[in-house]
């Protein structure tokens, strides 16, 4: 009677909307392929634009190669350092999506941990987790992160800063929006602790980390699902922010927001392809996760429908 | 004195919900003041009673008279403001959580929605080994499954099925599987808290008689809570008849249904429809029940007992046994003017 989870999935109602529907199935190739290629960017890309050696100042500035003035080695041009923009796109890709789902898995576990707590202790507990979430929010993201690099800079100098830049871009994002999560966690958290599983579970004696972790967490799984797909999407885009705005990471590790700020300063000079090709992915990168993020909150809605 | 017979027994028990919720909402603007208001619900006044092994103790009354509430504060989900309850002649309502466990696997109970009452994120398995593995740690994987096993055919699921989910069982055989959770830790003294209104006619009995059954083999006392009075006729010993969250009427159930004493188990009971009875035997009793916020002085029933005079309006009336042996909580009874 043990059905395989692989035969469970195909059957499910989950998998049969995914294949009706076509932006679904098409969001999904495209987020898959460019995960594939952020992944597998130091196999793919022709060079690799963080090894200063094996760049030529010579090549700056190249247009990409059917505009006729570029060059044959260059596909999509290079940047003014003279890096060739199709391997700082991958390079930039990965790190962007390496520091966004880092800055949501951080988030998620923040935000999980203290819905958790705050949904199901109540009360006074309730009350400050839940202000503090409300201060949080009140800051933007951008405040947050701005302070946050702003002392780490002055405190270890910006050369140290320049290898720390990923860990620290993903605590501040991470830390600048954990109250989504928590707000959302809370309220299922709230809808679901007077349900009487889990009065039989607190009459079979289990203590509330178990009850918490092993009967009210998996059933407040899918808005948490849900909120992932928007937050990683949001945590891609304000890395990109925090870069353009020159406090993510450095011109010698560009992301694609620092890739974008790169080249802005160049637009205007006729350097088009510096930020537009950043920028181009980005945009696909977040519109796809957002299409996903809509496809699975209509799925998992209970409201619309009963699983 | 402790009454070492009684598997449970509550002592003035009382279990009020603050529902004004906090600081700031408690205040209000009053003729030129600020002042704080407490809002609560005295969902349960001053209730005593004792279970005696092998009993089916019923407790009855209407929608919102504190029925449940008492069910789960003698099991300890809620701490009761005050007042005690006894497991065996020991004290349990104020264990911590630590000390409570050895009474976890002795205490069990049944809940009213089994739509609710199983986690649908567990398959049934998960569902009915995890008190065993709880309460018993050193038990092997073969004796659980085994156990599990025994259980789902003792309540008339197929063992088969334990690896489903909760969502492809009818509400019938999750009340059975709910019922299954409860005797997987062997308990002794069950608490089914209106285990069968939430299901089908048809359904009811079986999971009735399935109750019954369990308790024959393994020697269980139930505490039943239910509006459903056939059920009450059909199944218990003694009868606690429940009115805004006071106790009333407490005896046997033939007593109840024979010669109710209080003037409200009468009219409850009288509502029971028989057949060739006339529509005049009906005891209408006029009004609403009042709020548990606002609790009448005196005897809860006054506003609407035909009988009320003065002193019921004003003094508390005390369980008191009756001539009939039963325990009445009525002055006109204790008066005789009844």
């Amino acid at each position: 009677m043990k059905r395989s989870l692989y035969r469970r999935f195909i059957r499910s109602y989950f998998w049969f909307s995914f294949k009706q529907d076509p932006i679904a199935v098409t969001s999904f190739a495209i987020f898959f392929i460019l995960i594939m290629l952020s992944i597998f960017a130091p196999l793919i890309a022709p060079y690799n634009p963080f090894d200063s050696g094996s760049i030529d100042i010579m090549d700056a500035e190249l247009p990409p190669v059917w505009t006729g003035e570029g060059d044959s080695r260059f596909l999509l041009g290079t940047d003014i350092q003279g890096r060739d923009m199709t391997s700082t796109l991958l390079y930039g890709m990965r790190l962007s999506v390496m520091i966004g789902c880092g800055a949501v898995m951080l988030q998620a576990f923040l935000g999980v941990l203290i819905g958790l707590i705050a949904g199901y202790s109540g009360g006074k507990v309730d009350a400050v987790l839940m202000r503090m979430a409300d201060v949080q929010l009140s800051f933007s993201t951008l405040m947050v992160a701005i302070l946050i690099s702003a002392i780490f800079q002055l405190a270890f100098g910006v050369s140290r800063y320049e290898e720390m830049a990923i860990p620290l871009l993903i605590v501040t994002i991470g830390l600048a929006e954990w109250p989504q999560y928590a707000r959302t966690v809370r309220a299922s958290v709230l809808g679901e602790k007077n349900k009487e599983y889990v009065e039989a579970a607190r009459v079979i004696g289990l203590n509330p980390a178990r009850i918490m972790l092993r009967h009210i967490l998996p059933n407040t799984l899918s808005p948490v699902l849900v909120i992932s797909t928007v937050q990683v999407a949001n945590a891609v885009m304000s890395e990109a922010a925090l870069s353009f705005l020159g406090l993510g990471m450095p011109v010698t590790k560009p992301s694609l927001g620092a890739l974008i700020n790169s080249g802005f300063e160049y637009i205007f000079s006729g350097s088009w392809w510096i930020t537009l090709f950043p920028g181009i992915v980005l945009v696909i990168f977040v519109l796809v996760v957002n299409l996903l993020g809509d496809w699975l909150r209509d799925v998992l809605n209970p409201k619309l429908y009963k699983g | 004195m402790i009454d070492k017979a009684g598997i449970l027994k509550v002592d003035n028990l009382v279990k009020h919900f603050d529902i004004s919720g906090g600081l700031l909402e408690q205040l209000t603007f009053d003729q030129g003041r600020i002042r704080r208001k407490e809002v609560v619900v005295k969902a349960v006044n001053n209730v005593s009673f004792t279970i005696y092994p092998g009993e089916i103790f019923s407790v009855v009354g209407e929608s919102g008279c504190g029925k449940s509430t008492l069910a789960r504060t003698c099991i300890g989900l809620y701490p009761p403001n005050s007042g005690e309850v006894y497991y065996r002649g020991e004290r349990i309502d104020n264990l911590s959580a630590r000390k409570m466990l050895p009474f976890r696997s002795k205490m069990q109970m049944i809940f009213q929605d089994p739509y609710a009452s199983l986690n649908p994120r567990m398959a049934v398995r998960q569902t009915l080994e995890e008190p065993v593995r709880f309460h018993k740690k050193n038990i092997s994987d073969s004796e659980i499954k085994d156990r599990v096993a025994e259980v789902m055919l003792q309540v008339g699921v197929d063992p088969l099925w334990a690896d489903r989910y909760p969502h492809e069982f009818s509400g019938g055989q999750r009340q059975r599987i709910s019922i299954a959770r409860a005797l997987m830790v062997d308990p002794e003294f069950i608490i089914a808290d209106e285990p069968i209104s939430a299901l089908d006619v048809s359904i009811q009995a079986q999971i009735l008689n399935l109750l019954m059954d369990a308790r024959e083999e393994r020697g269980l006392t139930y505490m039943i809570i239910t509006h459903d009075l056939s059920v009450v006729a059909h199944v218990s010993s003694r009868v606690a008849v429940m009115y805004l969250g006071n106790l009333c009427e407490l005896a046997t159930a033939e007593m109840v249904f024979e010669s109710p004493g209080h003037p409200y188990t009468r009219a409850l009971f009288s509502a029971i429809p028989k057949i060739g009875r006339k529509k005049a035997d009906h005891i209408q009793i006029k009004g609403e029940v009042p709020t548990p916020i606002n609790l009448p002085t005196g005897c809860v029933f006054h506003g609407r007992c035909i009988y009320a005079e003065d002193r019921c309006r004003n003094e508390i009336p005390a369980l008191t046994e009756a001539d009939t042996g039963s325990l009445i909580a009525c002055h006109g009874i204790e008066e005789g003017r009844l």
